[in-house]
Formats: C-alpha cells, sequence, structure tokens
C-alpha cells in the first residue's frame, strides 16, 4: 500500500496538511500524508470556530462537521459592559474538529493522495543540505525510509520535524499563547448562536476567555493567557467556579490545551527540497487565534510553489522560497499588523479595555481582526493622553 | 517521558498538546506519540516549558 516513493511526503493531516496533499493531488502528483495519532482529528487542540471566509475557500462543509451556525458574538469588557458584534455575512461555524479534519483528509484522498494514521516521523533523511525523504512507523510498524522529492512539515505548534530537518521554528515565549479548554455540557446560555468572549488582566491575562456554543446546552470554554503569574487552567477554572449562572449544574465532557503562536512568523519557510506550513510556521491569526483558514491557505501557496519547482526540476531552497514570497505577500503583511494590534492590546489595563469597549463596534471589531480599522481604534486609544504613545503603533 | 530531580513532567496533568516544545530555545523537547521527552543533555532547566505549559505539568527547578 506504501511505496518506497513520492513526489511530496506531508507531516501532520490537520487542515494545512490535508490541504497540501489535495492541492499536489489534483495537479497529478504522488503525495503521501501521514499523521502519527490513532485518529486523525483527535484530540482537538482548538475552539472549533470557522468563519464564513474559510468555509468560502473550503467549499460547504458535510452536516456532521457543523455543530452550530453562528450569527454573532458578545464582548465582555472587565467591567461586564457589553459589545454586541454582528458577523452577518461573516457569520461561520462551531465546528466538530474530529469529524472535519477528518473530512478533509477524506477530500485529499479522494483526490488521490494516501492517508496513512498512526504513521509517526522519526527522521528526516538528508543527501548533504537536500531533503530527501523521512523515516516513519507506518501504521506502528517498524521504522521505514520513504523517499520525496519534496518533504512538507505541517505537524503543528510543536513542529519537531522542521527542527529534525534544520530548521529552527522555536518560537519565543512572548509569541505562544498557553490554552486550555474545556467541552462542556448542560451550560446555562442566553443563546447557542452567538460566541462570547470576556477580556480582563484578572480574567484572562493578555488573552481572552472564549464560550463557542456547539448546539443547545453545549460548547468551547477555553482561554488563552500569555505570560501569566499562573497557569492557563487556573485562570479557567477560576472563571467557571466565579460564574455559576452559566456554569453551576455543567459537566465537563473532555478536557484539551494546547499553545497558540500569536506572533513571531518566520522569514524563511523552506530549505532544500522542504517547506512548512500551518502553526508548524506560525501562521495563526495573532488576534483571535484561530489558524484553519491561514493553513488551509498556506498549503495551497506551498503546493503551487511545488508544482513549478517539480516541473522546472529544481527542488533548491532557493526555488522554494517563491513560497516565502507569496505568503508574505498574500498573508504575512497582514498578520503582521495584527500582530501589532495584539501587542498594543496586551499592554492595556482593565480600565483601557473598558474605555474601549464604549467605543468600539461591531465593523471595528471585525475589520480589527483583518488588520483593517487600525486607525479607528487608535482614535479611541488616543482619548487617553497616556495611551497616545502605544495609540502610534497602530499607526 | 523521562525526568529527573531538576526536571519534573506531571504525568496527569499533561495533555501532551506540545506548547512546551514549541518554545524550547535548546531544542530539548520532542513530542512523541508516546509522550513527551526531554533531552537532559541539551535541557539547561531555563524554566520556559514551565511558563508556556497550560496546566503548569512541568516543574524545574534550578
Amino acid at each position: 500500500m506504501i511505496k518506497d516513493k513520492y513526489d511530496v511526503v506531508i507531516v501532520g493531516a490537520g487542515p494545512g496538511g490535508s490541504s497540501v496533499a489535495k492541492t499536489m493531488a489534483e495537479m497529478g502528483y504522488s503525495a503521501l500524508l501521514l499523521e502519527k495519532r490513532q485518529e486523525i482529528g483527535s484530540p482537538k487542540r482548538c475552539g472549533e470556530g470557522l468563519t464564513m471566509n474559510t468555509i468560502r475557500i473550503l467549499g460547504e462543509l458535510p452536516k456532521n462537521c457543523i455543530a452550530q451556525e453562528i450569527e454573532g458574538a458578545t464582548l465582555y469588557a472587565p467591567n461586564g459592559n457589553r459589545v454586541l458584534v454582528d458577523l452577518g455575512a461573516d457569520g461561520g461555524y462551531v465546528i466538530e474538529r474530529k469529524m472535519f479534519d477528518k473530512w478533509l483528509a477524506v477530500r485529499a484522498s479522494r483526490a488521490g493522495a494516501t492517508v496513512v494514521a498512526h504513521s509517526e516521523v522519526t527522521e528526516v533523511l538528508k543527501e548533504g543540505n537536500q531533503i530527501v525523504g523521512v523515516k516513519a512507523t507506518i501504521g506502528g510498524e517498524e521504522e521505514r525510509e520513504i523517499r520525496a522529492k519534496i518533504v512538507v512539515a505541517a505537524d503543528g505548534v510543536e513542529s519537531t520535524i522542521s527542527r529534525k530537518a534544520g530548521l529552527n521554528t522555536t518560537n519565543k515565549l512572548v509569541n505562544v499563547d498557553s490554552g486550555y479548554q474545556y467541552e462542556m455540557s448542560n451550560l446555562k446560555l442566553e443563546t447557542d448562536r452567538r460566541i462570547i468572549l470576556y477580556f480582563g488582566n484578572d480574567i484572562a491575562p493578555r488573552g481572552y476567555l472564549w464560550i463557542f456554543p456547539k448546539g443547545k446546552d453545549v460548547g468551547n470554554v477555553g482561554i488563552g493567557t500569555a505570560m501569566a503569574d499562573k497557569s492557563a487552567k487556573y485562570y479557567l477554572d477560576k472563571f467557571i467556579a466565579s460564574h455559576p449562572e452559566i456554569f453551576g449544574q455543567s459537566s465537563i465532557i473532555e478536557a484539551n490545551s494546547g499553545g497558540i503562536p500569536v506572533g513571531g512568523f518566520l522569514e524563511n519557510m523552506v530549505l532544500d527540497g522542504f517547506m512548512v506550513v500551518g502553526d508548524a510556521a506560525h501562521q495563526v491569526n495573532p488576534i483571535h487565534g484561530g489558524g484553519m483558514k491561514e493553513a488551509t491557505m498556506a498549503g495551497e501557496m506551498a503546493a503551487r510553489v511545488m508544482d513549478k519547482a517539480i516541473k522546472e526540476n529544481d527542488l533548491s531552497a532557493k526555488k522554494l522560497s517563491e513560497y516565502n514570497r507569496i505568503w508574505w505577500n498574500e498573508r504575512g503583511d497582514k498578520l503582521k499588523k495584527v500582530e501589532k494590534l495584539r501587542h498594543v492590546f496586551e499592554k492595556l489595563s482593565d480600565n483601557d479595555l473598558n474605555m474601549v469597549s464604549e467605543s468600539l463596534t461591531s465593523d471595528m471589531a471585525i475589520g480589527l481582526t483583518r488588520g483593517s480599522k487600525m486607525l479607528s481604534m487608535a482614535k479611541i486609544l488616543m482619548k487617553k493622553p497616556a495611551l497616545a504613545k502605544l495609540a502610534r503603533h497602530l499607526i | 517521558m523521562c525526568d529527573t530531580m531538576a526536571w519534573k513532567i506531571d504525568k496527569q496533568k499533561c495533555l501532551r498538546c506540545g506548547a512546551c516544545v514549541s518554545v524550547c530555545p535548546e531544542l530539548a523537547l520532542d513530542l512523541r506519540e508516546d509522550g513527551l521527552k526531554n533531552d537532559m543533555k541539551k535541557c539547561t532547566l531555563c524554566g520556559i516549558c514551565e511558563r508556556v505549559c497550560p496546566s503548569r505539568a512541568i516543574e524545574v527547578k534550578k
């Protein structure tokens, strides 16, 4: 079933890896997609929110991937002030990653890629500087060599494959959020059609806490914090204990944790015969921590570049670096702006956050997550002279 | 999972998310399918893994 040689071997069957595998297979290349876990999509490391934007890229999802349709968001400032964000046509779904990731892998396989779960890549094969394949335990069997023209690391936040290949993707502590999440049942929510976000330095230091409804009384209750004194889990448990009106009768049906790259984009994401996509390349929106859209888009970009490289029989880093240029041009520059916003946002006190919530509009909130409306945000901050210097970072 | 007197992992608390691996400046940590590995030959006990761990499953004693 598994050959000794492929055009491309992809490590990690998340949205990034499946995107690469599907796109390459559609162009007629042989693609092997390896997932170390027994089950693709599990355990999830994700709040499971997906916007219409991403769905437009992916195509309509099968019903079993959708837990709940979302129309808007409710933002809570530290003082309890509410901002209602109407997502309108930009709404989306809270999905079931366990079904969704499998669906993406199924699509890749239908396009002609070979997908194998429970297959861990243990080593990256090199000839001089050229990456020429991997060693892997396919289906948990004895380690074997598989050759590839190009190896793609799509192995998530830990990204050990890149390091084994010789590309140091280690992120700075300030750029990695600590995430902890429960999937909970029997929640008391006003509506299951809005996601809820809570802000505040006592609630989620330098981050936010979320409730993403998954239909009726079920939802993901999670938190992302950075450089906090205590663990993400501590802040999440504290919040749950202090809100009996929501969680009084609730149960925990799943626990997950994760590191969320929220900055530190890589100038270079290629080596000779090697590329990196998705969380492994820190391709995540720094303000909300969402990575599925970024991984999907980057996967397609990487595939386009590989197509050219293989056709021209030039697998050098120089040739593959076209991917760096395309990614920075189409995504990186925008995300860099969002990263700036994050750095400003992290420095705001609870009083500042309260003030922002007084003026924040629905359109602004949506724009800010995409790297626009920075000037409007700067104007709000400038109302307070002490924040003028900080506000200038946004202009 | 391996640990020493100076670097300890609480296997109950660890959910194998890999947050620690992503920030290890010495490339000492590896998240394998059978658990988190720390190469003590590389580890400098800097404590960054302890700070990022969402469940504080890692304890570093300097």
